[in-house]
């Protein structure tokens, strides 16, 4: 039980072990338990994220349903408008038409009727012509007279 | 008792010797065959028990720690790698907590003394006469197959733990700083021999205290396992009374084995936490 020698020896084992410890040891394994802890935050996070994200798409999904929703009822309502819209247009048009049509007649009828009195009028001045030609029974200078006649034709 | 011819006293001189290899007497190099031989032998011998038990408890140990390193990943860790990482933040941790500063070196020196003390402290519980029997046998005289029995042991330890607590002194506070904190306190400038003798007493008393202390228990220790095991020794002829020290020799073994499983735990955790307690002081400032 005596100091000797084997004090020093124990110094310079110990400062041995603990470089030993320090270089080969600690840091290796200390940069594995930092890079599993970094890992595992990592997960941690990734995992969070995803239930963010899940949510966000849940939430996106049901706003795109029921834009869609929406859109499809501003389509049908527009459908439904412009079908409205494209019977009246249909009924206008008819109506136009109609009034045209009926137009077109009435001129027509007025252009029959002005025809029938034009030919009326020009046999009524031949008759009335060759009726005074008869009673008066004298030559008539139809020359001398063609303008009196046409002015009786158009008091007529 | 590893031989019938031994008194109590010889017996116990015995386990106590450690083998130490030194300058014989008659001016040759060789083993001390008894205690006068090895005191004779002065400073420049070595005790080849404490050196080669300590360098094959420490190998082992840092082998180990060695292989769960170089396989160490961030992937799943087998069983061998979770111990020493489980060790390593169970260190990491308790120095965390008495250390305020930052050091890279401290944890790995927690961890070595930790666990080299803890090796060295935990051979006590091999049967004691097992070991010196088996060394009779290869023909070694003398064999302490407990390193931290031997003062050499622990103060070689607390030596280089008080060098490093000069060293941090030095390098946190200065030379000039480490000194006041030698000279100028507590009494002013005025009373520097007092101030003196007080801090020294009080550096001095780091490394001394680690030393002994662990030395002091395992010491007793051993001892006591020695004292019980001289009860079974007294062994002479079938009687009642030998069979009922043989009896309470195996009882009080075990109970004083048990028991000592606390102690060899308790005090490489105290070495290791003192350490690291001299270490925060050393830097940190007291003004």
């Amino acid at each position: 039980m005596n100091i000797n020698a084997t004090l020093l020896a124990q110094t310079i084992m110990f400062a041995l072990f603990v470089w030993f410890c320090m270089k080969f040891v600690w840091t290796p394994i200390m940069n594995a338990l930092d890079e599993r802890r970094k890992q595992i935050a990592d997960g941690l996070a990734d995992a969070e994220r995803a239930k963010h994200d899940l949510e966000l798409a849940a939430k996106r999904s049901a706003e795109i349903l029921r834009e869609a929703k929406e859109k499809v009822g501003e389509i049908v309502a527009n459908g439904e408008k412009r079908a409205s819209e494209i019977i009246e247009a249909a009924k206008e048009q008819a109506k136009v038409e109609g009034e045209r049509i009926i137009a077109g007649a009435k001129a027509e009828i007025d252009q029959e009727v002005f025809r029938a009195k034009e030919q009326l009028r020009t046999q009524v001045s031949s008759i009335a012509l060759a009726g005074a030609s008869k009673i008066l029974a004298r030559e008539i200078d139809a020359k001398a007279h063609n303008e009196l006649l046409d002015k009786l034709v158009t008091e007529i | 008792m590893s031989s019938e011819a031994l008194t109590s006293a010889e017996y116990i001189k015995h386990h106590l010797q450690n083998l130490t290899y030194g300058k014989l007497p008659d001016g040759t190099w060789g083993i001390a065959h008894s205690a006068e031989d090895a005191k004779a032998m002065g400073f420049w011998a070595l005790n080849l028990d404490t050196f080669l038990m300590s360098l094959l408890l420490g190998a082992i140990i840092m082998f180990m720690f060695r292989r769960a390193a170089k396989s160490a990943t961030a992937g799943t860790p087998n069983g061998l790698q979770n111990f020493c990482e489980w060790s390593i933040e169970f260190i990491d941790s308790s120095v965390r907590g008495s250390f305020s500063g930052k050091n890279n070196m401290l944890g790995p020196l927690a961890l070595t003394i930790f666990f080299w003390v803890f090796s060295m402290n935990l051979m006590d519980l091999l049967p004691i006469d097992y070991t010196s029997l088996l060394m009779h046998q290869l023909g070694v005289p003398f064999f302490k197959v407990v390193p931290s029995t031997d003062p050499n042991a622990t103060f070689g330890m607390a030596i280089g733990v008080f060098i490093l607590v000069l060293y941090y002194s030095v390098k946190m506070k200065g030379l000039g700083g480490f000194v006041g904190e030698l000279t100028l306190q507590p009494f002013g400038k005025w009373g520097m021999p007092v101030n003196l003798l007080l801090e020294g007493v009080n550096l001095i008393a780091k490394p001394i205290s680690l030393a002994l202390r662990l030395f002091g228990n395992m010491y007793a220790g051993e001892m006591i396992f020695i004292l019980i095991a001289l009860m079974g020794g007294a062994w002479a002829g079938m009687s009642v009374g030998n069979a009922t020290l043989y009896g309470s020799q195996i009882l009080l073994s075990l109970g004083w084995a048990i028991f000592h499983i606390l102690i060899v735990t308790l005090q490489a955790f105290i070495f290791m936490t003192l350490t690291v307690v001299y270490l925060d002081m050393a830097h940190q400032e007291h003004h």
